[in-house]
């Protein structure tokens, strides 16, 4: 088990973690391994209850009325062996005049055939925020599915912000669903940053309901893909209610015989509501790869360059 | 001594000739302006010179420093001294300042970006962090090109209409800056249609329909260029020139 701890912690810290922040007293932060909690610590206001599964972890997350947790709660879930299964099925509830940050890394940074599903089921009050950012960090083989799934339900003067990010090894197969209904006066941010290539597959749904009066919404794609792999994203915006905005935007670079798709739906239905969207699919701009060669770069160096700044 | 001499040169884009056996000597050590009207075929020239992949010329050639180049491809260029300062910037997405100024600089002088940035008057603390995307307005964006430029310190720069986007008070520090490259020793081809800022330069070229028509000091041509060119129908109708409903008038031209 320490072992086990030890080189989650290894991992989480290759893939741009601070392990420093597991021995902060102030921090808290759960360790699952496969469906084992081999690390958890809690701070006042938050209530994190991991149950083990067959084959992952239950966790019931409750930010408490009025408490605004202070620093990033720190999650690392992961596999370590070559294969294996992590279910993680989440349900949180972000009470009233709260808010709350999670920071959650995945680690799989041997898989071959390793599966880690999420279903998160969240659900945030009036006049509270939750930002929950996860990174990835997969191996070389390829080997890993990864299929978070998330329903949100955000209430009103609320804030709810999904920044997603697998940029380091192989994405493997990913297929990403999340759906999110927005209140009175408050706001979506959705991010996705992801970077393909061999055979990898890429699917991406984000959905956002703005159907308070005066709710924002936001969603942003940002997807790299070269040699074979592909990519396939729906953004979607419903609008139904007096002064709601939204904007969707979307850019798939690819390269060599990569293949990307972009479907950006947007409804309005109230005639005070509006959605814009931008979606481009194409190769790294010629522009931008000129003024920087112009500078003295290589060709590849300045593709790599505005790649590496697009998905940062 | 001649840093930059192009011969004969002639380029056709997608049926139409943009420049047309076009010659051009530049000094070293100077600043040398291109001066005239839109459509003239002045950006286009620069994009030969600096060597985009959709500019190749059909015929001619440009020598540096006495060396053919007419074959090297832009980083080659760039490489040997040689850059531009584009006349619509690139924008980058997740691409800050600082970064950007210091993709060109060949030696990384400390104080050197701010340097730069205080060139063409933006204050490095608000500025090094910041993207060079699009929440930069027009005008910020033209600055920090001109900013990574004087950072990269080459032997010859070509401003493609640094003045373009630029506040009426900036414009000074333009000038100033413009002056420093040459004072630093890089050689300066400005590219302009306005005569005001051709004045700056110690030689101007006068540029008309891919040509060059006539050479001298900016009050020369500049008086020609407002005498003749600007009431020429070639200037204010390019288009109807190419399809020869305007005669081209030799006094005007030569």
């Amino acid at each position: 088990m320490i072992q086990d701890y030890k080189y989650m912690l290894d991992a989480y810290a290759e893939a741009g973690g601070s392990p420093e922040a597991f021995k902060n007293s102030k921090v808290a932060h759960l360790v699952v391994h496969r469906n084992k909690v081999i690390g958890e610590h809690l701070v006042e206001g938050l209530d994190l209850k991991p149950r083990e599964t067959a084959s992952g972890v239950d966790i019931h997350l409750i930010v408490r009325k009025g408490a605004i947790i202070k620093y990033p709660v720190h999650l690392c879930f992961g596999v370590l062996p070559k294969e294996g299964i992590q279910e993680i099925n989440i349900r949180a509830r972000v009470e009233d005049d709260s808010g709350v940050k999670l920071l959650a890394h995945c680690v799989f940074p041997n898989a071959v055939r390793v599966v880690h599903k999420m279903n998160a089921d969240i659900e945030i009050g009036n006049n509270s925020y939750y930002e929950y950012n996860e990174v990835h960090f997969h191996g070389f083989e390829g080997g890993v599915e990864v299929i978070p799934k998330a329903k949100i339900r955000v209430g009103n003067n609320s804030r709810l912000v999904t920044n997603f990010s697998l940029l380091k090894g192989r994405v493997g197969y990913f297929d990403l669903d999340y759906d999110s209904e927005i209140l009175n006066n408050s706001s979506l941010e959705m991010t996705v940053k992801i970077y393909g290539y061999s055979d990898d597959r890429i699917k991406i749904k984000e959905a956002g309901r703005l159907i308070g009066k005066s709710s924002r919404g936001l969603i942003k794609s940002r997807v790299v893909v070269k040699d074979n792999a592909q990519s396939e994203i729906i953004n979607e915006l419903v609008a139904s209610a007096e002064n709601a905005r939204g904007h969707v935007d979307c850019i798939e670079v690819i390269q060599g015989n990569a293949k990307a798709r972009a479907i950006p739906i947007v409804n309005v239905t109230h005639e005070l509501a509006k959605v814009t969207h931008e979606a481009a699919i194409g190769r790294v701009s010629k522009k931008q790869i000129e003024t920087l060669m112009a500078r003295g770069l290589e060709e590849e160096k300045a593709i790599d360059l505005v790649v590496s700044g697009m998905l940062k | 001594m001649e840093l930059l001499r192009v011969e004969k040169l002639s380029l056709n884009l997608e049926g139409r000739q943009i420049l047309k056996d076009l010659s051009l000597s530049v000094k070293s050590g100077t600043i040398h302006s291109i001066l005239g009207p839109n459509a003239a075929g002045k950006s286009s020239l620069a994009y030969v010179l600096i060597g985009c992949c959709d500019y190749n010329p059909q015929c001619g050639k440009i020598y540096f420093l006495g060396k053919d180049i007419t074959g090297y491809p832009i980083q080659k260029r760039a490489k040997i001294g040689i850059t531009l300062a584009w006349q619509e910037p690139a924008r980058f997405e997740g691409l800050n300042v600082k970064d950007y100024i210091s993709v060109g600089m060949r030696e990384k002088k400390p104080g050197l970006i701010e340097e730069s940035l205080y060139h063409v008057l933006l204050e490095p603390k608000e500025y090094l962090d910041r993207g060079v995307d699009k929440t930069l307005s027009g005008g910020e964006r033209k600055r920090i090109e001109l900013a990574a430029v004087f950072a990269m310190r080459p032997r010859l720069v070509i401003l493609d209409e640094p003045d373009s986007g630029i506040d009426i008070l900036a414009l000074d520090n333009i000038v100033n800056m413009i002056k420093e490259l040459r004072r630093q020793g890089t050689t300066v081809l400005l590219i302009t249609h306005r005569e005001e800022v051709a004045e700056i330069a110690d030689k101007t070229s006068l540029m008309c329909s891919g040509f060059i028509v006539k050479e001298g000091t900016p009050e020369e041509v500049g008086k020609y260029f407002k005498e003749k060119c600007i009431p020429c129908p070639t200037h204010l109708y390019p288009e109807e020139k190419d399809k020869g409903k305007i005669k081209e008038k030799n006094d005007t031209r030569l």
